[in-house]
């Protein structure tokens, strides 16, 4: 047992070196993160740059990008499990693996935005009091739960299984797998939900919300997982085939697609009928009464989206790894903006009142999120590097009694 | 369920809860200051779901330390809502000359922050006969030395208390809810500051503590009432409670009192001798942003001159 536990230990952090310098670096981010974090919470929230007109800012910005991130699991899950594509269902692990350290991304950034992150009890249904059906709060709080202990299960039972050198149970996993489809779909749909149902803001009221969050995620995230895929093939024996990259880059050009009309179907709406309610677009796209810190941001997203998108729909250079990755890296940084400068900010500016407070992230705000990313990133390097050992037998279970295959 | 029944399986519930959760919240609370008040007040259930007995306990403990850290006999209360009572409020846009007393009367009664400082009134400016409540027009941080501005009008916002408030739709915990007299409130130890209130507010009357808020001494106002005016944790969400601690005793709000010009109006619409009720059957009154459909407590009306055409001509 406690050979196993040495082991396991020695595989996670030993390596070679660049591995362990990626690893130290990861640890060091995250400790400065948190040194961030001491004084946010002994200064309270004040120590951000947010206040009373933008009560929302960067870390709600990372959460919802990265409910996208999450989300974008699907992806592969998909192609894996219900049409059984082989060099998808060999990588499927990976993904499921980036969806649990994003959710546990997520609910970092949410707990550190809230103003008595140590009240998180309330929550806890029963104990606490849990404002279910009304809040859609609760319902983002249950269903990033439920998908963050679904893929924890769906990752470690496939790593144990493996580690013993024993068949899946199919039909205890089947069930899982299925529900793990439509609970990717809730988080976002249940996250774009959050900002669509207010009505008190015209920025995030709107109908189309929910698709443009999904179509945007499934760029994001296998944007992300295709630059992870071919980091991973290139530094481990792990063998990923082209036609599985190949496969992902074809689902990214679709949804960049539907991604773009969305984006032209709600520009239109608003400029086209040119309300009152055009306010925050105006400010995020061309300024407002000589307010225009987000206007280079967004523009850039849209060339970044774009340009991507050029690249997709041309065959010959979404075929071509190096065009490729400009795309993926484009799409990544694109929606990025998009999804959380873009979307967030906007809907507080100007405020209900017709205040225009121009936020941005302060230092504090920005080195806590990129603690926050170095901790999602730490726990998804160890736990590829496991399933990853394990994968390839270097990590096996030594008892005698084991079936061979 | 009735009352009782729920408080007591609660009572069971807060003891499982305490044993559980020691633990974990070790890790979150800050140990230098943790002492029995403090685990009593991590601890403490939603303001609703406490006993009778409970509440008293913790109401006589609260007074007893604010008395204390404040050097001077305060006393916080929990004067439930009276029958028959809704209340509701009549703002004269005429009338008002944006001095912003209220303003100020509002945060002195309700020991609000000095310091970072917070309102719970907000005060705009609008040019008369530009385009109507267009809120971006509104000016907020004019200058009150020169008020009243010609060819100017003032529009003072505060909660408009909802009916259909969606503040209390979207709170994950339960923590704000409505009042049987129609007052919307806050249990400040029972929000967990995740701000979704504040993106759902349409009128920008909900306000965050982002810092510690801080009252000096000799300006802390002793009469308070546990869902209002006491000063509130770092952390939380507060906003205008109408002067709960007054209003339940049959006083007005501090701002009713403040306005030098009496263009504010408040009252209980059960009553149908009250001055709120002949306003409302009288005046042509308006809520803001009717569309939303809020249905809000809060009216506006104009008792001098009832045209925009009138308005423009000073």
């Amino acid at each position: 047992m406690i050979d196993a536990i040495i082991k396991l230990l020695k595989t996670m952090f030993g390596g070679s070196t660049p591995y362990k310098i990626w690893l130290a670096f990861l640890l060091l981010v995250t400790a400065v993160g948190a040194y961030f974090v001491y004084i946010q919470i002994d200064e309270g929230l004040i120590a951000t740059n947010m206040r009373d007109q933008v009560s929302w800012g960067w870390y709600i910005a990372n959460f919802t990008f990265l409910v996208g991130v999450a989300a974008a699991a699907v992806v592969l899950v998909i192609p894996a499990y219900i049409y059984k594509y082989k060099p998808i269902k060999d990588i499927v692990l990976i993904g499921e693996i980036m969806a649990v350290s994003a959710v546990t991304m997520c609910l970092l950034f949410v707990v550190l935005d809230m103003g008595a992150p140590e009240k998180f009890w309330h929550l806890i249904p029963f104990i606490g009091y849990f404002n279910f059906p009304q809040s859609i709060l609760a319902w983002d709080v249950l269903v990033l739960n439920v998908y963050l202990a679904l893929n924890l299960f769906l990752v470690f039972y496939a790593i144990w299984k493996m580690y013993k050198q024993e068949e899946y149970n199919h039909k205890l996993m089947w069930p899982f797998i299925l529900f793990s489809i439509p609970a990717a779909i809730s988080i976002h749909t249940v996250t774009a939900f959050i900002y669509a149902g207010l009505g008190a803001r015209p920025f995030w009221n709107a109908a189309i919300l929910a698709p443009r969050f999904i179509a945007s995620a499934f760029c994001s995230g296998p944007a992300f997982m295709l630059i992870i895929f071919q980091i991973i093939r290139k530094r481990t024996t792990f063998e990923i085939s082209d036609k599985a990259l190949l496969k992902i880059s074809e689902i990214i050009t679709f949804a960049m697609a539907f991604n773009l009309f969305l984006l032209g179907s709600e520009i239109f709406k608003e400029v086209y009928s040119d309300s009152q309610h055009i306010a925050a677009l105006h400010y995020l796209y061309t300024g407002l009464h000589g307010h225009d810190r987000l206007v280079p941001w967004i523009w850039s997203a849209m060339a970044f989206n774009l340009t991507a998108f050029g690249i997709l729909i041309i065959p010959s250079l979404r075929k071509n790894f190096t065009t490729l990755n400009i795309a993926c890296v484009l799409i990544f940084a694109g929606v990025y903006i998009e999804k959380g400068i873009g979307l967030v900010f906007p809907g507080f500016i100007p405020s209900t009142m017709g205040d225009i407070y121009e936020y941005f992230p302060n230092t504090l705000e920005i080195m806590i999120s990129l603690g926050i990313w170095a901790f999602g990133l730490l726990i998804f390097t160890i736990l590829t590097k496991i399933a990853l050992a394990v994968k390839s037998g270097e990590l096996r279970c030594s008892c005698t009694e084991t079936k061979s295959r | 369920m009735s009352e009782k029944k729920e408080n007591k399986s609660d009572i069971t519930r807060r003891k499982l809860l305490a044993g559980l959760a020691a633990g974990t919240a070790a890790l979150a609370l800050p140990l230098r200051d943790a002492n029995a008040s403090k685990w009593e007040e991590y601890f403490r259930q939603h303001f609703k779901r406490l006993s009778k007995e409970d509440l008293k306990q913790i109401l006589a403990d609260m007074s007893r330390d604010l008395s204390k850290e404040y050097d001077k006999d305060a006393k916080v209360e929990a004067t439930p809502a009276m029958d028959g009572v809704i209340f509701a409020y009549a703002l004269d846009v005429s009338r008002c000359i944006g001095c912003r007393k209220c303003v100020h009367a509002c945060a002195k009664e309700n020991n609000l922050s000095r310091n970072p400082e917070v309102h719970w009134i907000i005060d705009l400016k609008f040019k008369k006969n530009v385009r109507w409540l267009n809120f971006e027009e509104g000016e907020r941080y004019y200058n009150p030395q020169l008020v009243p501005e010609k060819g100017h009008f003032y529009l003072p916002i505060q909660c408009q208390q909802c009916e259909k408030s969606p503040c209390e739709k979207v709170c994950p915990v339960g923590a704000t809810w409505k009042e049987p007299d129609g007052i919307v409130v806050v249990d400040y130890n029972w929000c967990i500051g995740c701000r979704y209130c504040m993106a759902a507010c349409p009128y920008g009357a909900r306000h965050f503590n982002w810092g510690k808020p801080k009252i000096p001494k000799d300006e802390l106002n002793p009469d308070m009432h546990y869902l209002g005016n006491r000063p509130q944790p770092k952390g939380a969400v507060g906003k205008c409670t109408w002067c709960i601690q007054r209003t339940r005793k049959g006083r007005y709000t501090a701002c009713v009192e403040a306005c030098p010009v009496g263009s504010r109006k408040f009252g209980n619409v059960m009553d149908s001798k009250s001055e709120i009720r002949y306003i409302l059957e009288n005046m042509r009154v308006f809520t803001l942003k009717e569309e939303l459909g809020t249905h809000p407590k809060f009216f506006y009306y104009f008792s001098l001159g009832s045209t925009i055409k009138d308005l423009s001509h000073d």
